[in-house]
């Protein structure tokens, strides 16, 4: 067996895969605080309850209704982009006037309320989430083209090579919708300018309730991917949006493909931290964040004002 | 003949409005009594997160700057206190002193790095900061992990006062309570604080009249991480306890919105704000995790119609005789 700093070279391969995946989750997510975040000016602090709830969704859909994985994928997110309209239209619309902060409050305080309400139901305790059957296995991998070695081979599991896919053909998707589609002109025009917009006789009021919709929505589907590879709690969204809050200012919000590009680059570089020094790899992304700081203060791809 | 820097500074004390004089000598006087009728321990607690949601208000309130990271302040300082008295040995006064030097510390490194970027940014940027905190906290050798530290002693006070006493402990902290809101009433009604609400109504105006205005964001968070970091301290000594809470996220969200419900912008708001938060956790504690929903819709409801929060509601409603 082929080793590098006494690991297997399949040991490297499954870490740069997971950190893949943890990529994909950031950038599903980071891509809709984005997407929210140049239509609203709100930065939606709820987005990891809503990435929870999408999970939770998928299991009660599943549990209760018998429901399967691929239904959830698609069911899943038309409620939560559903709830994201009422969200938006009941409490953040009322804010648009007033300093870009209240909605950060604001959505602060969601994430109290809902991660009450899940903890008191559920409790804090993971619940585990059945995967579909097509996806739990493992493809066997030779490395002997890499290493020259027969005896080098990986085990992949499935599930994770299926989220980076799905994350990806997402991320492209939205990037297509918004850059290349006449709604997604519409948008980048009302994001620049909406009273112009307006005066075109474009609805920018509907349009910015979709825009909201349409994030949380995502945030519901990468809570569906992410069923299938960790334990249910109802925290499990808060810890993962304070890192993406950091991959967002690292990347700028300035360009879709820059924040996606900057989410894959960090979970890759978060994996071979945790190779390297397994304590410091919840840091990194922190670590790295201030770098980028200090060196380039509007973030890797974003426009200083 | 009066000095003439005399004859500036009596005026200032008669003009303060007479709600505000009459108000603070109630509210002195029943700091003094009210251990007789509440438990010390809790008016101690409260007193510490009134300080440190007062300390909070300097940036957000009188500068327009949101931090969401002041969590880290303030429990490394508790766990600075607790680790000094527990381990080292250190008197309280200056377990305290080095838990206050501890978080000035890390307020100038946060701030170099954070006001790079304002508004939105800027909050994202403290709260990831802050996120590294707690990450050590969970992980240093000397924080107890997930236990924290635990059955911190008191010690006696410059040496030979023993603080053991709740009573006798009540005064030390009702002490530093007061030197804390002092300290924040004199930072803003001092020129100083004149240029922080400048920079809070228009940054760049501010500039453009020649202020450097990175230098007072940087100056004004510095002294409100110390301030955090004196009542992070205290409360250690208090509750005896430095506990991986104290520098979580959702402190620093906690501290938000106590200021915001005392009323951001008004100096002794945020300590209402911090009583009426802790009254609810410590009374309600028994409903579990329905005080975490309850405390959320105070926020939502803070946000959507009570922004001026308590305090800036009565200022409001009070008919203003000098202004």
């Amino acid at each position: 067996m082929t080793t590098i700093f006494d690991l297997p070279v399949s040991y490297f391969g499954l870490q740069f895969l997971i950190g893949l995946q943890n990529g994909a989750f950031y950038a599903l997510l980071s891509l809709g605080l984005a997407v929210i975040f140049g239509m609203l000016n709100v930065i939606n602090f709820a987005h990891g309850a809503q990435y929870m709830m999408g999970a939770f969704l998928a299991w009660l859909l599943l549990d209760i209704a018998g429901i399967s994985y691929w239904w959830a994928l698609l069911l899943v997110p038309l409620i939560m982009g559903l709830l994201g309209v009422v969200i938006e239209r009941a409490f953040l619309r009322w804010l648009y006037d007033l300093d870009h902060l209240y909605g950060l409050l604001l959505t602060f305080g969601l994430v109290l309320i809902i991660e009450g309400l899940f903890v008191s139901v559920f409790g804090s305790s993971g619940l585990p989430y059945e995967k579909p059957q097509a996806l739990a296995g493992a493809q066997r991998i030779p490395l002997a083209m890499i290493t020259g070695n027969e005896r080098d081979m990986m085990m992949i599991p499935l599930y994770r090579l299926w989220i980076v896919a799905v994350s990806i053909v997402c991320c492209f998707g939205t990037w297509y919708a918004i850059e290349r589609t006449r709604l997604g002109s519409y948008l980048r025009a009302a994001t620049e300018n909406p009273a112009l917009v307006r005066s075109f006789g474009i609805n920018v009021s509907v349009l910015i309730t979709l825009t909201y919709g349409f994030g949380v929505a995502l945030a519901g589907f990468a809570g569906v991917l992410a069923a299938g590879v960790q334990a249910l709690t109802p925290h499990m969204g808060s810890n993962l949006i304070i890192v993406v809050f950091a991959v967002v200012v690292i990347g700028g919000m300035g360009s879709i493909l820059g924040s996606i590009i900057t989410s894959f680059g960090l979970g890759i570089v978060e994996a071979l931290a945790r190779i390297a020094y397994p304590e410091a790899s919840g840091v990194v992304v922190f670590a790295i964040m201030i770098v980028v700081l200090l060196m380039r203060p509007a973030g890797l791809f974003g426009r200083e004002n | 003949m009066w000095s003439s820097s005399l004859q500036r500074r009596l005026p200032r004390i008669v003009d303060m409005p007479r709600m505000t004089i009459v108000a603070g000598i109630i509210v002195l006087g029943a700091l003094l009594v009210l251990p007789q009728f509440i438990y010390p321990v809790f008016l101690m607690k409260a007193m510490c997160f009134a300080l440190f949601a007062c300390a909070f208000n300097l940036l957000l309130g009188f500068t327009g700057l949101l931090s969401f990271g002041h969590a880290a302040f303030f429990g490394s300082a508790s766990y600075i206190s607790a680790h000094a008295l527990k381990v080292w040995g250190f008197t309280p006064e200056l377990a305290i002193l080095a838990a206050t030097l501890n978080s000035a510390l890390l307020g100038y490194l946060f701030a170099y790095v954070a006001i790079r970027r304002q508004g939105i940014y800027f909050a994202m940027i403290t709260l990831a900061l802050s996120q590294m905190v707690f990450f050590a906290a969970l992980q240093l050798p000397f924080t107890g992990g997930e236990d924290g530290i635990q059955a911190v002693p008191r010690g006696a006070l410059f040496g030979f006062i023993d603080l053991s006493d709740n009573r006798t402990l009540y005064f030390f902290v009702l002490a530093i309570f007061l030197f804390g809101l002092f300290a924040v009433w004199r930072i803003v009604h001092s020129p100083f604080g004149q240029i922080l609400k400048a920079i809070r109504e228009n940054e760049t105006r501010a500039m453009s009249l020649g202020y450097r205005v990175d230098y007072y964001k940087l100056v004004v968070f510095v002294l409100s991480a110390t301030l955090s970091g004196l009542a992070g301290g205290t409360k250690a000594l208090v509750v005896q306890v430095a506990s991986l809470t104290d520098v979580t996220w959702q402190m620093s969200g906690e501290v938000v919105l106590m200021t915001l419900l005392g009323g951001m912008g008004t100096i002794f708001g945020p300590a209402v704000g911090a009583t009426v938060v802790l009254s609810l956790q410590n009374y309600l504690s028994s409903l579990g995790s329905l005080v975490t929903i309850i405390i959320g819709v105070i926020f939502v409801v803070c946000v959507l119609a009570f922004r001026r929060g308590i305090v800036g509601e009565l200022q409001a409603r009070w008919p203003r005789r000098n202004q």
